[in-house]
């Protein structure tokens, strides 16, 4: 049997959470207060994953970078995949919120779209 | 001179929502001064997620918050003024701002809302002994250099301070190629939300020292290292607990503070606890139609909540407009001779409360009390007293400094004691 220790993100509790697992299976899920730590619990050892924020390059703009996410969040492991994937990825201005950045980043079928608007020169 | 009916200083998220409020509370004269050369404020460098919980029931990052309600500003056909620096506001509302267009100028407002954020506190604040080499950067600075200008401002960072703007920074670092060696923290918990702790450091690997200060910088031209040390209960480095971190950039989240030359200088008067104005249910200041809101008023985690009392406060000051320019002054009579202002005051472990006055005969039906506790509390009661009497007791299973709390107050309720003498928040034991 193998165990976890977790910090709960939920709430400021922060309740330390205890979870055993046999052959990657949760088993039991403990220390947590409510039903959200244990949801927590069960995804974060099983499949964590994270939303990822970064800037790239705007060619002709007003502002040199746009900040972009991914759409959805992805596998935990992929975030700097994710990341280096798009240090060479360039935008053409003018730049809205939502425009596709990146389709399918680092394999992981999320795309990736601008979160600021930059205008052109 | 030119006159407007509300004239907001900053368009932040606070400037923007209290300018929305204002106008769609039927003022059409709203003019928003903003120093920078574009709307939104800090959000804009504010890339991460997380916003808006609260305001659009989904996760937003900053830029797309502020893009919201700049869009609303625009369709509202709201005037602004960017690349606009405030200079002065008279107590009789006559606001000196200059720009490279007009030159110095003139404003004649019959309200003010003020909205101008807050801002770091910087190195010279900590007393921190060492040389001033290059290098050492306040979080937010590092934050801008980052993420709007593509610069890197170093390769091996140590962070002071583990303030959210800290904790994100480390992560925003790390995934630019920085290896970020520590968060050093002085107290023995973090300032920051539990998700940033998680995500930004443990996801990474960077260890978060708790009770730990800098207490030596390295280096003459470029930062080549800092000493961290462990600290007693008294914030006093324990000796023989030095460890030194070889770095080239040191990055400080030690706190921020609401911006209020300004404001100060105008009359308006200040609460020392939260460095911002002191106002009222309406977030009025001691001078009449002069509203604050947002970090200019005291410091938020949450943006949600500035924009909520933001938007309270383009209300209040649209229908202070209304009152004052209606040629029949009956309605502004009523409000003057209605009700008085109690005194809302911080109990045991409550460090300050925004409003700090309360008339119960000028609020809305229901108003939100907001708070900062001044420690970790488990499994505890917030009470609200009117003078000898506890009339709210509401289960908390914890609060921590880092989190700002609000009970909600009812006018009903209120009107009940038509003799209050005094309204006391307070924490206390389960």
């Amino acid at each position: 049997m193998e165990i976890k220790k977790l910090i709960c993100i939920n709430c400021p509790m922060g309740c330390p959470l205890t979870v055993e697992m046999e052959e990657s299976k949760v088993i039991r899920v403990s220390g947590n207060t409510c039903k959200r730590g244990e949801d927590y619990a069960r995804r974060e050892v099983t499949a964590p994953a994270r939303t990822v924020a970064t800037t790239v390059k705007v060619v002709n703009g007003k502002a040199g970078r746009v900040s972009v996410k991914t759409r959805e969040d992805i596998p935990k492991e992929k975030v700097l995949a994710c990341v280096k994937a798009l240090k060479d990825v360039q935008m053409e201005a003018p730049v809205c919120i939502g425009d596709l950045v990146a389709a399918d980043i680092a394999g992981t079928g999320v795309d990736v779209v601008a979160t600021g608007n930059v205008g052109e020169l | 001179m030119e006159k407007y009916d509300i004239v907001i200083i900053g368009g932040g998220p606070a400037g923007l929502a209290a300018a929305v409020s204002a106008r769609e509370s039927g003022i059409g004269s709203v003019l928003v001064l903003e120093r920078d050369k574009e709307l939104g404020g800090i959000l804009n460098q504010c890339i991460h997620n997380g916003f808006g919980l609260h305001t659009f029931r989904e996760e937003l990052t900053g830029p797309e918050y502020a893009g919201r309600f700049i869009e609303k500003a625009e369709e509202l056909g709201i005037a602004c003024k960017l690349d606009t620096m405030v200079l002065e506001i008279s107590p009789g509302k006559i606001v000196t701002a200059v720009n490279r267009e007009d030159g110095l100028f003139e404003l004649q407002a019959k309200a003010v809302i003020l909205a101008m954020g807050c801002r770091e506190r910087a190195r010279g604040a900590l007393n921190i002994p060492g040389f001033r080499p290059a290098g050492i950067y306040s979080a937010g600075t590092a934050q801008k250099l980052v993420n709007m200008e593509g610069f890197l401002p170093g390769r091996e960072a140590v962070i002071l301070g583990s303030g959210d703007i800290g904790l994100i920074m480390a992560r925003r670092m790390t995934l630019e190629g920085a290896t970020v060696k520590a968060v050093a923290e002085l107290m023995p918990y973090s300032g920051g939300l539990k998700r940033n702790i998680v995500q930004c450091l443990e996801d990474f690997g960077i260890p978060l020292k708790l009770s730990h200060t800098v207490i030596d910088i390295k280096g003459k031209e470029r930062l080549e290292g800092v000493t961290l040390a462990e600290v007693d209960g008294r914030g006093k480095p324990v000796p023989g607990t030095e460890e030194y971190y070889p770095c080239d950039t040191l990055l400080l989240s030690v706190g921020l503070i609401p911006e209020n030359e300004i404001s100060g200088k105008m009359g308006v008067e200040l609460n020392p606890v939260t460095a911002g104005p002191k106002v009222n249910e309406s977030f009025e200041t001691n001078i009449k139609g002069v509203f604050a809101c947002g970090n200019v008023l005291h410091v938020h985690d949450l943006v949600d909540f500035v924009s909520e009392e933001a938007a309270a406060a383009g209300k209040n000051a649209a229908a202070y407009v209304k009152r004052e320019s209606a040629e029949d002054t009956a309605e502004k009579d009523v409000w003057d001779a209605a009700g008085r202002e109690v005194p809302v005051k911080p109990g045991e472990g409550v460090k300050y409360t925004v409003p700090e006055r309360i008339n119960a005969a000028h609020m809305g039906e229901k108003l939100t009390l907001r708070f900062r506790v001044d420690g970790v509390y488990r499994d505890c009661y917030v009470s609200v007293w009117f003078d000898g009497e506890r009339v709210i007791r509401r289960k908390r299973q914890a609060v921590a400094p880092g989190e700002m709390e609000g009970i909600l107050l009812d006018r009903e309720l209120l009107l009940r004691y038509p003799g209050l003498d005094a309204i006391r928040v307070a924490i206390e034991p389960g």
